[in-house]
């Protein structure tokens, strides 16, 4: 292929951070009109990648041409400035300003006046012309996840950016949103852009990509692989050294008593808004109930109901048979709940505390560690060295400060302590989240333990795979309802049934041609 | 007492107020909180009071009281921005800084001189108005007029122009304005710096308009603070620190016309005939203050709205890999 | 642009290095704080000359002057404890709240408090001036205690229930203090006329080593009272709170992470409300061994800002209570020796100026400066 045709060639980038080479000497190549497929584990650098072409970050050494032209990108306005746009993960609106505000922020023009009607009479044009329907007056906080990304991709298009970068764009859509995502992306592809695709999915990848180059370590595994010329096993490899990326052996088992039940429970979130809606279930011992959903469907809420951090406006929730909703969290605490949270950093640790006052954070009332009034500082040393032994967290001493850990040993360290404290009932928001293969693994493991121990266990996650995977039986909420259980054995088959219901359609809807891509099944283990 | 004097003078002293909570306004909205208010409006009174006493120029004390106010900010901005230091606490340096060298430059400061104000007039015919023209128009100093104007300028900034946008943006999610290439450290340097240009010339405001003179301390008496508990009442909107402010200038007026009468309300004045009840009154504004925190802590807590999302955090360029 | 150009190498003219500011990845080392700490004093000190010269005054003299001043000798020293003996309290005060990130600035209304309450037991009077002095003073202390907790107790509550900042109403319930303290001294409790009241009866006197100096001549002259003791066993019963006690657990965990807090159970709103009573009630104490040690009666100016060093000391001491000690000290010949500097604002702007190149230098224990070689071509 001639120079002439590659919107983006960047060559040898090195992008160092304190105590990690991010990106180690990378090559990447785009074509004019694909779609190319940044494939890696969670910390395999393909976000940091991608960060030097938006213009977030400066790379240590290496070159970046775009349409053949070299591009020093020492800023976010200079990637926009060469028509390259990114979406990120985490979407980067202001939920307070209006679709249209958040669109024309950091542009020159208006140059001081605003006026607005114009403005989003443009940005609506824009959205007629690529599909992307939203509502301009809209404050972005009202919006769903799904029509927030469309802002996004229309925050680039506006500018003008005929490179765009998604990154991870799939992880908080439900099955048919992702078709839908998957049609507007070949839609712009025809209209001429071109798009990198950073996922970890294998699955999505092959389905979508044009092209797929993977990382690992930071490093070049396959560059610009055809998804024609190779298969989801040799990916898989590329990826994680290994032919199968997750392996899990889940024996059946019959389920004990009920330990959890949620009965007509209802409540608001944060703003007001109901959040669940007359919600029921059972969780029982020695079963893993998982929650399927997008996220924002009322998953946060239930946690905090159950934990205490909430209060239920209808119903209530009982712990073998006694009531721990609308009581203090310590009640919850005491009565044997687990619970990993969904955001390890800011909910699930102290930063600056050691590992050792990390570990003790609920222990820290009852003996060994406490005695009397005070805390054996002692007991609590030796609980913190066997638990990181245990567990396998890796630091220089239990008395490292936790925001020095990386996300991986931060989530042992959280399982260490909710696990040691022999829960009943284990509560995990999201507890594979943002980690690499062997951490997944390594938490996968410990939440069958526990289910082999006899825990009753809520699992919620985002990854409808791992939830299919560990699950006993999958539950569907919608809007804070539950739409739909599906038991453990038919979840296979039953997946777009589950991806309907997780977008709101009810039961009946029938599912034509059932059209299942076969690399899905390929992430489960089955070599 | 009359009604239309207190509210006459409450319009002069509230200027005062209002310069002060409409800069820390500004500040906030980027998300940096500046808590050494009452040191740089210290130290703009006394520079200002120096600098006209020593030139007999008070529009030169006005600027450098301004200089001085916004120079003192942009060492806080300095440790808060780029030092990433809690806000809270380089604030409160700000202040023993500001309060500090005031005492310190303007140590032999006549407690009076003999200087020339800055100039007060009426304007002709609006002071006609009723009701209205004697308070808002009459007799008022050149800053009072420039308060009016200011105000609604400041509004139409923030909410209806690009900049205002950007502002806005900078103090509620810094990542997205970054990510789209607008410079947080330079937007938040920008408005804390004139949060503290608009500190020193509250300050000057005291010492060459309102309350001529240099009284150490006691000349601002803790206004800075009052200014920032009112940009919480005023739920970080000017028109409504506008209102908080001219209604605190008016307490204060009121409380030293309540001594003077040996009726009140047809009845035995009791500030008049007990003097030493008037450390009663001097508490009022305080008070007040307190009463009016809680007011702006309810409706933000009821809304679901209040500070700025980003205000008091640093704002660092998050690493994923 | 002809040729493709690293990153680096148009850095590459003017030096063989290149410093390199990154966030730290590790913890830092033990001794790096206190260092950090020290040279922030001496680099205040530095602009503090700076400012005595811009002044008209010579640094180093006045230097010297007030190290003479405060340590000179025994007699001046016994003089700086006592000044030190409020400063320590206050300073514990601080410490206490900012650990849990309650930034306690009304320590000054909190002393202005406990001294008003101590003089009540004294001047309603409570107890009768013949009562035993043990006595008289065990309540005299509890009143200031309480004095200064309900001081506290009012900013808390607002704050546990409503959210209201806690800057702002410590600071208002400052004036508001001075206020309350200025119409009891003006008017109910004056004497005669003067804007002070009557002199404690000598039960109400806290003992001094002076009042020993026929059994240790050494202590003739002495004036430190037994107000430091109660500082120690403060600052003593302090730390073993904060560091050893569950409780000291739940209020540092809060401190860092309230959300971590609120998920391990722990009853934020109680503890808020707690921590500023004890707080308010160790500044209340300061009050109370000020007019019962130095002044014996209540007047209007017994404190130079004390509950605003308070702040400063905490700082310096990083929160710690043992090392509140030693700083309140130094502060404490700080207050004493700027009494005698023209001009006379010089010690508070000292203080402003040490609390500045403190914060800016812990800059330096989030951060690690390297010199790096840097890349050719």
């Amino acid at each position: 292929m001639s120079e002439a045709t590659l919107a983006v060639e960047m060559r040898g980038v090195v992008m160092r951070f304190p105590g990690v080479l991010a990106n180690d000497h990378v090559d990447f190549d785009l074509r004019e009109g694909e779609i190319h497929a940044l494939l890696g584990e969670n910390g395999a650098g393909k976000s940091t990648l991608m960060n030097v072409l938006a213009g977030m970050y400066r790379p240590e050494s290496g070159t970046i041409r775009v349409r053949g032209q070299p591009a020093e990108l020492r800023s976010p306005r200079d990637a926009i400035a060469r028509g390259i746009g990114m979406v990120h993960q985490h979407f980067m609106l202001v939920p307070s300003q209006t679709v249209t505000e958040n669109i024309l922020l950091g542009l020159d023009e208006p140059r001081f006046f605003m006026r607005l009607p114009l403005y989003e009479q443009r940005v609506a044009q824009l959205a007629q012309e690529f599909g992307l329907h939203v509502d301009p007056h809209c404050k972005v906080w009202q919006l769903s996840v799904g029509e927030q990304q469309r802002v996004e991709l229309l925050k680039m298009l506006y500018r003008g950016a005929h490179i765009l970068i998604m990154d991870e764009p799939t992880a908080v859509l439900a099955p048919q949103e992702i078709e839908g995502l998957f049609r507007v992306l070949r839609g712009m592809v025809a209209e001429g852009k071109s798009i990198v695709f950073i996922s970890h999915k294998l699955g999505e990848v092959m389905e979508i990509a044009d092209r797929i180059t993977v990382l690992r370590k930071g490093q070049v595994t396959a560059a610009g692989l055809k998804p024609s010329d190779t298969s989801a096993v040799e990916l898989a490899r590329l990826m994680v050294g290994r032919p199968v990326l997750f392996r899990v052996e889940k024996e059946p088992q019959p389920p004990g008593d009920a330990v959890l039940a949620v009965e007509g429970v209802s409540c608001l979130n944060d703003k007001g808004l109901a959040a669940l809606r007359d919600i029921s279930f059972q969780v029982h011992a020695g079963e893993i109930l998982g929650i399927a959903g997008v996220a924002g469907n009322g998953q946060r809420e239930l946690a905090d109901v159950i934990t205490g951090l909430r209060r239920c406006t209808a119903g209530r929730v009982l712990l073998q048979g006694q009531v721990i909703s609308d009581r203090p969290p310590r009640i919850a605490i005491e009565r044997g709940v687990g619970h990993i949270p969904e955001d390890r950093r800011e909910v699930g640790s102290a930063p600056n505390l050691s590992i050792t006052d990390n570990l003790i954070l609920k222990a820290y009332r009852k003996a060994p560690i406490a005695k009397g009034l005070s805390v054996d500082m002692q007991a609590a040393k030796r609980h913190a060295t066997h638990q990181r032994a245990e567990y396998e967290i890796i630091a220089p001493s239990v008395d490292t400060a936790v925001r020095f850990l990386s996300g991986g040993n931060l989530q042992r360290l959280i399982l260490a302590r909710e696990i040691s404290e022999g829960p009943g009932l284990m509560i995990a928001m999201q507890p594979t989240r943002g980690l690499d293969v062997g951490a997944i693994e390594g938490v996968q493991r410990m939440l069958l333990e526990l289910r082999r121990a006899g825990t009753a266990i809520l699992l919620v996650s985002e990854e409808l795979d791992e939830i299919v995977c560990l699950s006993d039986r999958v539950a569907v909420i919608y809007e804070g309802r539950i739409v739909g259980e599906i038991a453990g054995d038919r979840c296979d088959a039953e997946r777009d049934r589950i991806g309907l219901m997780m977008t709101g359609q009810t039961r009946d809807g029938a599912t034509q041609g059932a059209r299942q891509p076969e690399s899905q099944e390929v992430q489960r283990g089955d070599a | 007492m009359d009604c239309i004097v207190i509210l006459q003078a409450g319009v002069a002293s509230g200027t005062v107020l209002l310069f002060a909570t409409i800069g820390e306004i500004l500040a906030e909205r980027s998300g940096v909180m500046n808590l050494g208010v009452e040191g740089m409006m210290l130290l703009g009174a006394m520079a200002a009071f120096r600098v006209a006493v020593q030139t007999g120029n008070p529009w030169l004390g006005l600027l450098v009281a301004m200089a001085v106010g916004g120079l003192l900010a942009l060492l806080h901005g300095l440790v808060t921005i780029h030092f990433q230091a809690d806000q809270v606490v380089s604030g409160l340096t700000l202040t023993f800084l500001g309060t500090g060298l005031a005492l310190v430059f303007g140590e032999e400061l006549s407690k009076s001189g003999a200087i020339s104000l800055l100039p007060t007039f009426t304007i002709p015919l609006l002071s006609r108005i009723p009701v209205l023209g004697p308070i808002l128009f009459t007799d008022q100093s050149v800053l009072v007029y420039a308060g009016y104007l200011f105000v609604p300028a400041v509004w139409y900034y923030i909410n209806h122009t690009r900049p205002g946008l950007h502002l806005r943006a900078v103090g509620e999610f810094p990542a997205a304005a970054d990510a789209l290439g607008i410079n947080v450290a330079r937007q938040r340097y920008l408005y804390v710096f004139v949060g503290g240009l608009l500190a020193g010339l509250a300050g000057a405001t005291i010492s060459l308009a309102i309350s001529p003179g240099w009284f150490s301390e006691m000349t601002t008496s803790g206004q800075g603070w009052i200014a920032i508990g009112l940009v919480i009442f005023a739920q970080w909107d000017p028109l409504r620190a506008a209102g908080g402010a001219y209604a605190f200038g008016a307490l204060r007026r009121l409380i030293l016309d309540l001594q003077g009468p040996t009726t009140l309300l047809g009845l035995r004045n009791p500030f008049y005939y007990n003097s030493y009840l008037g450390f009663f009154l001097q508490m009022l504004p305080y008070a007040f203050t307190i009463v009016v925190l809680v007011i702006g802590s309810r409706e933000a807590m009821r809304k679901r709205l209040g500070a700025p999302a980003a205000l008091g955090t640093p704002y660092v360029r998050s690493r994923t890999v | 642009m002809a040729t493709p150009e690293t990153a680096s190498s148009k850095r590459r003219a003017l030096l063989p290095f290149r410093v390199v500011v990154e966030p730290r990845i590790s913890d830092v080392p033990r001794w790096l704080a206190p260092l950090v700490s020290l040279g922030a004093l001496v680099l205040a000190l530095v602009l503090g000359g700076i400012v005595l010269a811009v002044v008209g005054g010579s640094p180093i003299q006045t230097y010297l002057h007030m190290a003479r001043a405060a340590f000179g000798d025994t007699g001046v020293f016994s003089d700086t404890l006592v000044k030190a003996t409020p400063i320590l309290l206050c300073g514990l005060a601080c410490s206490l709240a900012f650990r849990m990130k309650l930034w306690n600035i009304g320590a000054e209304g909190q002393f202005f408090l406990g001294a008003w309450a101590a003089s009540a037991v004294v001047l309603l009077p409570l107890l009768a001036g013949t009562t035993p002095r043990f006595v008289m003073l065990l309540v005299m202390a509890l009143a200031g205690f309480l004095g200064g907790a309900l001081w506290g107790f009012v900013p808390g509550l607002l704050k546990a229930k409503l959210n209201v900042n806690e800057v702002l109403t410590t600071l208002m319930m400052n004036y508001i203090a001075i206020s309350w303290n200025n119409f009891f001294i003006f008017a109910v409790w004056s004497e005669r006329g003067f804007q002070m009241s009557p002199v404690f009866p000598n039960s109400a006197w806290l003992p001094r080593l002076a009042d020993y100096a026929q059994q240790v001549p050494f202590f003739a002259g002495l004036t430190t009272h037994l107000g430091l003791l109660l500082g120690l066993i403060a600052a003593g019963i302090l730390w073993w709170v904060l560091y050893r006690s569950q409780w000291g657990f739940e209020i540092q965990l809060t401190g860092d992470n309230p959300r971590a807090a609120q998920y391990a159970g722990i009853n934020i709103a109680r503890n808020t409300i707690l921590v500023m009573m004890l707080s308010g009630g160790l500044a209340g104490l300061a009050g109370m061994s000020e007019i019962s040690g130095v002044v014996h009666r209540l007047q209007g100016a017994i404190s130079p800002g004390y509950g605003f060093t308070g702040i400063i000391v905490a700082w310096l001491a990083k929160l710690n209570p043992l090392v509140v000690v030693p700083v309140s000290v130094l502060f404490g010949g700080l207050i004493l020796a700027g009494r005698e500097i023209q001009p006379s604002g010089i010690a508070k702007l000292l203080q402003g100026i040490i609390l500045f190149c403190l914060i800016s230098s812990e800059v330096l224990l989030r951060y690690r400066v390297r010199i790096v070689r840097a890349k050719q071509g």
